[in-house]
């Protein structure tokens, strides 16, 4: 009679993600075993650490104190270099991506020409630019061409498929109007496609011109122009003043783009 | 009649003035390309240029077909490359949670000074690739998996600092006034009003920027930041073009596999 039900008299949080009680202990043990396992595979050389230590002090203090000034023109090619590597290569890029991302929509390509643009796309998606660059850099040779064609290649990938998903995305009534008046395919895309995704297609070049020029800082590292390489031969030669004024300068580059890029696309809608 | 018809004004699209702008607009990109181009190339050395196609041949030749004995010296590297990943995910994160509760509007402390600073150094780690910060770490910590590891994590905090600030400046703030209500401190707010709303997203932004990081993680070793980039590195230095187009093979598929990891548990969590 008196044992009636004992109800808890703690409120107890319900448990967030993981609902069954074995699975959180199994995870929880699962993710320790591997935090051990992985951590004991770091090797760390103290003593290498403690002489880099003076290096990392050196670092920061060229970082606060950059040197703009004892290898300007070095800086100035590589600026240069990377900036005309990004324009030219988003250019060609989109150009080339135009039709490809046409011919991946699957509601106006015929279904051979959807499947090689496709599988186009998948190529160049799947490739990390710095392994592109260096496959670019051994049959270019070293220099801004190699870095020209990588980003070109991975910008294909970029715009196709994000065009063609906008194209398969359209207003099919404005598509079926121009249909009905009798026009043509290339009179359909232009004035039943075109008029739909311009402006998305305006957007997303910006933004590609944006990731180009943070790219084309980096691809420089393999050899393939532009601004890395300047930063990869100060960095080789210690100079980290200069290195510091060279992260400086990319910094503000990819600010001044990302802000100015909203700003442009915000203005475009 | 035919007077009237030579009267009747032709619709366009666009006034004269617009045409003439919009024309003069793309005159000024062609003129732009064109020195842009010109300045490119300046030191382009085009014999390489022409030659390209039969060294692209040649590559090919010898890189097909992949050397697949050399696999059992890939195990390692893969497991390192892992690790890197993994690890600076990790270290992403633990830097990343207290950078984006700063930066949020509604939960920083101070409006004035830590918000700017927070937002800061989201935007600086965000412009630096991680293989620049390897190639830095490298320099102050010397080759190996530990450059690579901080390279990752540093470079992960303004990625998730940044998708996180956003996401908790969404949450709904009728729960906040609800925990509030019932006298709640700082602490019980964030963590019984803010965390439960900003956590499935948090979980999904940790897991997309993990198989980001594999697919970075892959390419550190180049700068000598551990991992099977070095071994890349390391064939390709003495021309072995079969055992790099294994190596590309093996990254290929570690980065399907991971892709597909990410989405399915992405799919489980949102």
């Amino acid at each position: 009679m008196s044992d009636a039900t004992t109800y808890p008299t703690r409120w107890r949080k319900p448990p967030m993600m993981v609902k069954s009680r074995f699975w959180r202990i199994a995870l929880t043990l699962g993710a320790i075993v591997y935090l051990a396992l992985a951590l004991s595979t770091v090797e760390v050389n103290w003593a290498r650490v403690v002489e880099g230590m003076s290096r990392a002090q050196r670092f920061i203090a060229g970082f606060l104190q950059p040197d703009f000034t004892s290898r300007s023109r070095d800086i100035w090619i590589g600026i240069g270099e990377s900036l005309t590597m990004t324009f030219t290569s988003t250019v060609v890029g989109v150009l080339i991506s135009i039709p490809i991302g046409l011919g991946a929509a699957r509601n106006i390509a015929p279904r051979p020409v959807y499947l090689v643009c496709r599988s186009i796309i998948a190529i160049s998606r799947s490739l990390q630019e710095v392994i592109i660059a260096i496959f670019f850099v051994a049959l270019f040779g070293f220099g801004a061409f190699a870095g020209f064609l990588t980003l070109s290649f991975a910008t294909i990938g970029f715009i196709g498929k994000l065009l063609a998903e906008d194209i398969e995305d359209i207003d099919e009534k404005q598509a079926e109007a121009i249909r009905a008046t009798g026009a043509n395919w290339v009179q359909l895309v232009n004035y039943g496609v075109q008029p739909q995704v311009m402006p998305r297609l305006i957007g997303l070049s910006l933004y590609r011109l944006d990731i180009n020029f943070r790219e084309s800082a980096v691809i420089g590292i393999v050899g393939a122009g532009g601004i890395g390489g300047t930063l990869n031969t100060a960095l080789g030669r210690y100079e980290y003043d200069t290195a510091g004024a060279i992260l400086l300068i990319i910094i503000a580059i990819v600010m001044l783009a990302e802000y100015s890029s909203g700003y442009l696309r915000r203005f475009l809608k | 009649m035919s007077v009237t018809d030579a009267q009747t004004p032709i619709w366009r699209h666009r006034t004269p003035k617009a045409r003439l702008a919009l024309w003069g607009g793309w005159l000024a990109c062609v003129a732009l390309f064109v020195w842009c181009w010109e300045m490119m190339t300046q030191r382009t050395i085009w014999a390489f240029v022409y030659d390209a196609p039969r060294a692209a041949g040649d590559l090919l030749g010898r890189a097909v077909p992949p050397k697949w004995d050399y696999i059992d010296s890939l195990i390692w590297p893969l497991w390192d490359t892992m690790n890197i990943a993994t690890l600076g995910t990790l270290l992403g994160i633990i830097l990343a949670v207290p950078l984006a509760f700063l930066a949020a509007n509604n939960t920083t402390p101070s409006r004035l000074v830590l918000r700017p600073i927070a937002l800061f150094l989201i935007v600086a780690s965000r412009s630096i690739n991680s293989l620049i910060w390897a190639l830095l770490l490298v320099s102050i910590l010397g080759p190996g998996i530990l450059a690579g590891i901080i390279a990752i994590g540093l470079r992960s905090v303004g990625f998730i600092g940044k998708l996180l600030y956003e996401a908790i400046e969404e949450t709904d703030v009728k729960q906040v006034e609800a925990v509030t209500a019932t006298g709640a401190s700082q602490a019980q707010i964030l963590n019984y009003a803010i965390v439960p709303q900003v956590l499935p997203t948090f979980y999904g932004i940790s897991v997309f920027r993990w198989d980001i990081n594999i697919r970075e993680s892959a390419i550190l070793g180049l700068v000598g930041a551990g991992g099977i980039g070095l071994q890349l590195q390391a064939s390709m230095s003495v021309l072995a073009w079969n055992q790099v187009s294994l190596i590309l093979l093996v990254i290929l598929g570690t980065v399907v596999l991971s892709e597909w990891v990410s989405a399915k548990v992405r799919h489980a969590i949102i």
